[in-house]
């Protein structure tokens, strides 16, 4: 974290350099827009092949990436949809959506150690709820499955846009979490009396649970606990394999060649979050590459030359209005004129607030950049483009 | 939707995608109502402190806090709603936290489908009870709830154990909860959004998905930050002469040379309404609920000025 002002760099070098950008920040940012712009821009920039993955893509976009709908499969964007566009790419993008619940299942598939205990497991009534809800498990496949796309080596770039969590590093901690769980007393507990003396449904509660059964029992009663005792056991036989690998997806997370950009807009709620995400990359030793201010008004266009026009139009709008050549309804000019005088100065107050917040930044990696705010709302590969064209100018 | 018709009502949930000003609305809801007279009490579900902001009210817990008159604000704490019940149903007293209990929530919790749910809908229909049967203050109980991917699980929690759990206590428990849920003069389910396409996809999404897998009813959809119309179609019109050559250039003469940034503003205003109401036209379609429609607020982003404001738009729009 450098102490520089300013917009200076763009994320141009870290889309060079780095093998993953991981996107993050709070909901309604514009996150997945400006991940899977930034992959636009690597792809139009550098040669080799690009991978941007999502999470929860607006349906339009999806579409525009051509991934609606297809699950945990990869697809390239096709040529054609550049040029539509009116862009030369260079590499090629490709894009890919998280499925969840198929991210999961072969996760089981791949770490239980017989083919029966599989089953056993998927066919499980809690398996999918279980998987829905608990240890963060979106966030954690989310990384996993980032893991086994960077171990192909089958990109040069691989972009990743991050689940929408209650608190967005959730993920980070998703692996170790994982592990904990696997390791953990509680799973221990819950499972021993099905365990000793291998009879299942047996229940020999040591001294040591006994106080858990009594109160889990009274709350939820003994068939229901006995069913998730079950579910755990079965899955407590992909234990070694599930530690494992979750360590070496944190170590993969905290290697040089992967980088984080936090993706915040200048409003009060979403910047603080932005910067606590910041702070928490920085202390948690990972590598916080970039700040992407998104949406925000076009410094350009509210400057004082324009709030000096405004006033004026203001304050003379009927005399102005009577002025101008081949105008006869004064009073509906000057009722125009007014309205853009007050426009502009309404949303003056919008761009100077966003300036201040933007001195403020508590919080600076080398690569702070501006997106400003479009009219429509992005949905295709044009569009992308123009964002892009802002992450990484020239 | 008219004002008397919503806040009758004993229990409003607000869900809404993240970041479309949930909180602010659920904090402005509850000032209409505390204005209208009623005492109120605000939960926060996700307890991070975002309602307390709204009311600049400092920290809250689980035991409810007066921030103004008739407001009171009151933090989820899954743990402590365990303890409560255990004390008040099963009769474990627990002294003091739980404990190594603690460890045990947070592990059953998190494996099993519907705990935390069950503990949290359980205390907010707990306190619609009490309040209904002369035990609580409450004429309105406003639920900050969790963001529209997880309001489903949280409202169905009741049902969903009882799918479940074959036997035992809870079991009991739960079935007052689904008959107050489901009540329409009592309870209703509002979506905040914005007029932006993920949010109002969401929306949809969100108010097919409370039709079928929920019996709670629907109340209002309230749309924030919605951008002022800024011409009349006359008015626009003559607002294309006024940029034509050569009056645009004695535009630039008569005010400086910043008319440019001033048209291009107005333009940039236009379009983003444009863009903005062909997703309301969207919302329309496709959604049939009453339509609440709360103003872009230019000079406000946060704060108790903030919840005021909204809360007076709110109150205009339900006829208050």
């Amino acid at each position: 974290v450098s102490g520089s002002s300013g917009s200076s760099r763009s994320i141009e070098a870290l889309l060079a350099t780095k093998e993953i950008v991981v996107f993050c920040g709070s909901g309604g940012v514009g996150k997945t827009s400006v991940a899977a712009a930034s992959g636009v821009a690597a792809a139009t920039r550098m040669d080799g092949k690009v991978l941007v993955v999502t999470v929860d893509p607006a349906k339009r976009l999806a579409d525009a990436l051509g991934i609606e709908g297809i699950g945990n499969i990869e697809r390239r964007v096709p040529d054609a949809a550049f040029t539509e566009a009116g862009i030369e790419p260079r590499g090629e993008l490709w894009a890919a959506m998280l499925d969840t619940k198929q991210s999961w299942d072969a996760l089981v598939m791949r770490h239980a150690p017989d083919e029966e205990t599989a089953h056993r497991i998927l066919d499980n009534r809690l398996y999918e709820s279980l998987t829905e809800r608990f240890v963060q498990s979106h966030d954690y496949v989310a990384m996993e499955r980032l893991f086994e796309i960077h171990q192909t080596g089958k990109y040069d770039l691989i972009i990743v846009d991050t689940p929408p969590t209650r608190n967005a590093l959730d993920f980070l901690d998703a692996p170790a979490r994982m592990a904990d769980f696997f390791g953990g007393r509680l799973l221990r507990w819950l499972t021993a009396p099905y365990r000793v003396g291998g009879k299942r449904g047996a229940r020999m509660i040591t001294m040591a649970s006994k106080p858990f059964y009594s109160v889990a029992d009274r709350i939820l009663g003994s068939q229901f606990l006995q069913d998730i005792a079950e579910f755990f056991l079965n899955f407590q036989s992909m234990y070694d394999g599930f530690v494992a690998r979750s360590r070496s997806v944190e170590a993969l997370l905290h290697d040089k060649r992967t980088t984080f950009a936090v993706v915040t807009t200048l409003e009060d709620a979403p910047l603080r979050e932005g910067e606590q995400f910041c702070d928490e990359l920085v202390k948690r030793d990972f590598n916080l590459g970039a700040l992407i201010l998104n949406k925000t008004l076009p410094l350009a266009t509210f400057g004082p030359e324009g709030a000096v026009a405004a006033a004026r139009l203001r304050a003379d709008a009927p005399t102005v209005a009577a002025g101008l050549t081949g105008i006869d309804d004064v009073d509906a000019a000057a009722r125009v004129l007014t309205t853009i005088g007050t426009a502009f100065e309404n949303f003056a107050v919008v761009a100077r607030r966003e300036t201040e917040l933007r001195s403020e930044l508590r919080t600076r990696p080398d690569v702070v950049v501006d997106v400003p705010t479009f009219a429509d709302e992005i949905s295709d590969l044009g569009g992308l483009a123009r964002i892009a064209r802002h992450l990484a100018p020239g | 939707m008219n004002g008397p018709d919503l806040l009758a009502r004993r229990l409003l949930v607000v869900t809404g995608k993240g970041g479309v000003g949930k909180s602010t609305v659920a904090a402005a809801l509850a000032l209409v109502a505390a204005r209208q007279g009623q005492r109120v009490l605000v939960v926060d579900v996700d307890a991070k402190g975002t309602i307390a902001d709204r009311f600049e009210a400092g920290p809250i817990g689980f035991k409810p806090k007066e921030v103004m008159p008739g407001v009171s604000l009151l933090a989820m704490d899954t743990e402590a709603s365990l303890a409560e019940y255990l004390r008040l149903n099963l009769r474990v007293p627990i002294i003091g936290r739980l404990g190594p209990l603690a460890g045990m929530l947070d592990f059953v919790a998190t494996a099993a489908p519907g705990v935390k749910e069950i503990l949290t809908i359980g205390k907010v229909c707990w306190e619609v009870r009490e309040s209904m049967e002369g035990r609580a203050d409450w004429d309105l109980v406003v639920v900050d709830a969790a963001a529209t991917g997880h309001v489903i699980a949280q409202l169905g929690a009741a049902d969903a154990i009882r799918d479940l759990v074959a036997v035992g206590p809870v079991r009991g428990q739960t079935e007052w909860m689904s008959e107050l849920l489901a009540d329409p003069a009592i309870t209703a389910l509002n979506v905040v959004t914005t007029p932006e396409e993920m949010p109002i996809e969401e929306t949809i999404d969100l108010v097919g998905q409370a039709r079928r897998e929920l019996d709670v009813p629907l109340g209002a959809v309230i749309v924030n930050r919605v951008l002022p119309e800024l011409f009349t179609r006359r008015d626009e019109e003559m607002f294309g002469r006024l940029t034509a050559s050569p009056v645009r250039e004695e535009l630039a003469a008569a005010v400086g040379p910043g008319s440019e940034a001033v048209i291009a503003a107005a333009e940039l205003a236009v379009a983003m309404r444009r863009s903005r109401v062909a997703q309301l036209v969207r919302l329309r379609a496709e959604v049939d609920l009453p339509t609440l429609y709360l103003p872009y607020l230019f000079a406000r982003s946060q704060g108790r000025r903030e919840t005021e404001m909204v809360a007076t738009a709110l109150a205009a729009e339900l006829g208050l």
